[in-house]
């Protein structure tokens, strides 16, 4: 670390009701890979979004490079050799690579000679991408691609990376951060956001902890254990979920040669799917996003319907059936998107807890509703996931997001459904809140349920799964006991690296 | 029935005119929708800029001055739609039917008085020598100057599109708004410019019917242009030239049905009147194979 490339001095931002950041002070040395850690709300996206100008502090200043740095909005922040790539892609589905790296430009060259450098730049750092292609048929890697590149062609000087790699496959997190580590010594300081501790002991030479808003500790991530940063992060010491020993018993849920066709233009097939699953055995399913999760959970949920013998429950065939249907037959599922797919944001807990309990809880009588008996299912769910709202008159949307998904998955729990499929169970939850739901997940699995999950974190799934598989295009890789199996290993299930190579330029 | 009354030459170049109000509303509406915004308050922008350009023009005895009051008109009507669903976060479905019915209402409070007044005429140009091409000459180079302006709007905004920089921001901001405000583009102002532009395009569209093809202020003279630059707008796929396509077939098909009729063909009324909207839904449904702005209709707010 040689001298300071941003400075930021009491930063303090307060929206109504809450403080996101709080007299927030850090320095970033040029050519330094600074980590910014932090749970959900901790502040980390209000911080990053100041720095690069799309939200103004209230008090406090910053410094780039010793001059006084106020950037009123995003452009002002990229002259100043500010650059960020989004957790959520900041990209256009319909417009090509060319396109939408234009319009992360200031003065962007003539559409022929930027496909020239967009080829080059990737060739450069080993990030190979053609201009010409429509963003909304790439994968998740080769989409934050484009959104490195359309950074690398502005020449930054600090390169914002939001949750970078929660996308990608091990590989591709590796090759990921070789060109990171290329920047680096090009003299290009990072700033890193990440909740994934292992990668940032391997990346990161500095890392600052957001807690509550608040800097509430610094560190050298390759100095500090990643239970000390975790507890640092979480201010209470972790609770890592556990799992009873029992044994699998019958098989519950058979998928017989599922195949389906794409739902929608950028959707994916699946591809004669073969598994079964047994009584208190969780089967954790992989891969990187894109590949056939929301056809998967659909097709099973009953979202989609197949040919009857494709899904098979207890020697009963229901792939004709919709999802109420299959809820009787004792499958629940609970999809990734909480807002808008598992619950209504805009409908009080109560009516969300009806919604997918009428049928396994009785709350429905001669079709009339059961007001008392839905009330009293949501408050069960409450108390029994501990989720944080006033109570089951609130509407969905008002509970943070870490509170819907305990109360969504709790609500399919509470169920006791024969089988349970879900989807990113902890996606965007802070890392008390997930290990709660993941002690809920394996404490439904011995009492002998037979549960499905898919998920993007391959930690979770080494974590709770008893086998592993995982998806790739719409395909299954056999299942494999989870136990034992190493990172590596996983990752070539998952497809590898998809035609990425590592960068070949030794700067 | 007697078909030799009709004269192909005088259709083909009749067709023209007949589409040009079209043209000119669903260009207008073409921008508004690939920034985003479904305003359905087309019809009702047209019958604004057909009183205020009518108005103008009776007033002044320009009708040029007249369709630059009707694009301020249109314009100015669009506006009240763009501060209430952009500023007030209003449904764009609901505001725009409202538009539609207090753009008719608006007109005929401004129209009476204006009943049954001729225009000044706005004379056509016959471009030299190429107007006198026999066949190609009296259908092709022989209008009046607004059939050449929607011509040229239809290849303004191809180029627009397809070429600028300030129509690439356009299209990202009608298909991702949220990802193109994080790169700090100004989604409400580009939006608010689209509406403006879509309006000024109807109003023209309106004043073309009012002081060019009926020529004279009736209550409710647009009859229904606006739906059908809606719905050409929707079945072209968003796409310009395709626009222009579905605008001279349903021009064609109205001309050719008014022909038939008035040669007493023995087919009723009915079925004629209604062909041009079937024949015109059935062949760019047909053809239409692209994909809405991701965007279209959805409320923005920079609150995340």
């Amino acid at each position: 670390m040689t001298d300071t490339l941003l400075e930021l001095r009491g930063l303090t931002k307060a929206y109504p009701g809450v403080v996101a950041n709080s007299d927030v002070s850090f320095t970033i040395g040029m050519g330094e890979v600074h980590a910014l850690m932090g749970e959900n709300g901790a502040g980390k996206s209000t911080l990053v979004k100041t720095i690069y100008g799309l939200v103004r502090p209230d008090t406090g200043s910053m410094m780039l490079n010793g001059a006084v740095y106020e950037p009123s909005e995003p452009r002002a922040a990229r002259a100043s050799g500010v650059a960020m790539v989004f957790q959520h892609f900041s990209l256009f589905d319909a417009l090509n690579v060319a396109e939408n790296i234009a319009l992360g430009m200031e003065n962007p060259p003539a559409m022929g000679d930027l496909a020239a450098r967009i080829r080059e730049v990737s060739d450069q750092y080993g990030l190979p991408l053609d201009p010409d292609r429509i963003v909304g048929d790439l994968s998740a890697g080769e989409r934050q691609r484009v959104e490195i590149i359309r950074c690398l062609l502005q020449d930054p000087k600090l390169l914002i990376m939001d949750e970078p790699t929660s996308v990608l496959t091990p590989q591709e997190v590796e090759i990921l951060f070789k060109t990171l580590n290329i920047l680096r010594a090009e003299g290009t300081s990072i700033l890193y956001i990440s909740h994934k501790l292992e990668e940032i002991r391997t990346l990161c030479e500095h890392a600052t902890i957001l807690r509550h808003g608040k800097v509430v500790g610094n560190c050298d991530p390759r100095q500090t254990s990643a239970r000390d940063m975790a507890e640092m992060m979480v201010g209470a010491s972790l609770h890592v979920p556990e799992k009873a020993p029992h044994e699998a018993g019958e098989v519950v849920l058979s998928i017989r040669g599922l195949s389906a066709p794409a739902p929608h233009q950028f959707g994916t097939a699946l591809k004669n799917i073969s598994v079964d699953v047994r009584e208190g055995e969780v089967l954790g399913i992989g891969g990187v996003a894109g590949n056939g999760q929301d056809e998967l959970v659909a097709a099973l949920s009953g979202e989609m319907k197949t040919a009857a013998g494709m899904v098979v429950i207890d020697g009963r065939e229901i792939g004709r059936l919709g999802p109420n249907e299959r809820r009787a037959a004792g499958l629940c599922a609970a999809p990734e998107e909480r807002n808008g797919h598992a619950a209504a944001p805009d409908m009080s807990l109560t009516e969300n807890a009806l919604m997918t309990g009428a049928v396994r809880k009785n709350l429905v009588k001669n079709g009339l509703l059961d007001w008392p008996a839905a009330k009293a299912f949501a408050e069960e769910v409450i108390k029994a996931f501990d989720v944080r709202t006033p109570g089951p008159a609130n509407a969905a949307r008002s509970l943070s997001g870490g509170n819907l998904q305990k109360f969504v998955i709790g609500r399919e729990i509470m169920q006791k459904p024969r089988v349970l499929v879900i989807n990113q169970p902890t996606w965007g939850v802070d890392a008390a809140a997930a290990a709660s739901i993941r002690q809920a997940i394996l404490d439904l699995a011995v009492s002998g349920t037979a549960v499905v999950c898919i998920s993007q974190d391959l930690d979770e799934l080494r974590e709770i799964s008893d086998r592993f598989a995982a998806l790739n295009e719409g395909k299954l890789t056999p299942p494999r006991r989870a136990k034992g199996l190493t990172i590596d290993e996983i990752g070539l299930m998952l497809g590898g690296a998809h035609d990425m190579e590592v960068a070949h330029v030794d700067a | 029935m007697d078909f030799s009354s009709i004269n192909p030459i005088l259709l083909l170049a009749s067709l023209m005119v007949a589409a040009t109000p079209i043209i000119l509303a669903a260009a207008g509406e073409l921008i508004v929708e690939r920034a985003g915004v479904l305003n359905l308050g087309v019809e009702g922008m047209m019958i604004t800029g057909a009183i205020t350009g009518f108005i103008a023009t009776v007033t002044t005895g320009s009708p040029w001055i007249g369709f630059a009051a009707a694009a301020v008109g249109g314009a100015g009507l669009s506006l009240l739609f763009g501060f209430l669903t952009q500023f007030l976060l209003s449904n764009q479905v609901a505001t725009g039917l409202a538009l539609t019915l207090f753009g008719l209402g608006l007109s005929a409070l401004l129209g009476q008085g204006y009943n049954g007044i001729k225009a000044p005429e706005f004379p056509k140009i016959d471009i030299p020598v190429i107007s006198d091409i026999p066949v190609l000459g009296p259908i092709l180079f022989s209008h009046d100057p607004m059939v050449y302006v929607g011509l040229g709007l239809i290849a303004g905004i191809w180029y627009f599109l397809k070429y600028s920089r300030a129509g690439l921001v356009l299209r990202a901001v009608g298909e991702n708004h949220e990802a193109a405000h994080a790169l700090g583009y100004h989604v409400i102002r580009i939006r608010i410019l689209a509406i403006m532009f879509g309006g000024a395009c109807a109003g023209l569209g309106g004043a073309y019917i009012s002081l060019v093809r009926v020529p004279q202020w009736t209550d409710g003279m647009t009859a229904g242009a606006g739906w059908i630059a809606l719905a050409i707008v929707v079945f072209a796929s968003w796409r310009p030239w395709r626009l222009l396509i579905g605008a001279y077939l349903f021009g064609g098909v109205t001309v050719l049905q008014l022909n038939l009729q008035a040669a007493g063909i023995a087919i009723p009324v009915e079925y004629l009147a209604m062909s041009p909207y079937i024949a015109t839904i059935l062949v760019l449904v047909l053809m239409s194979a692209g994909r809405a702005p991701g965007s279209l209709g959805k409320i923005f707010h920079a609150s995340r």
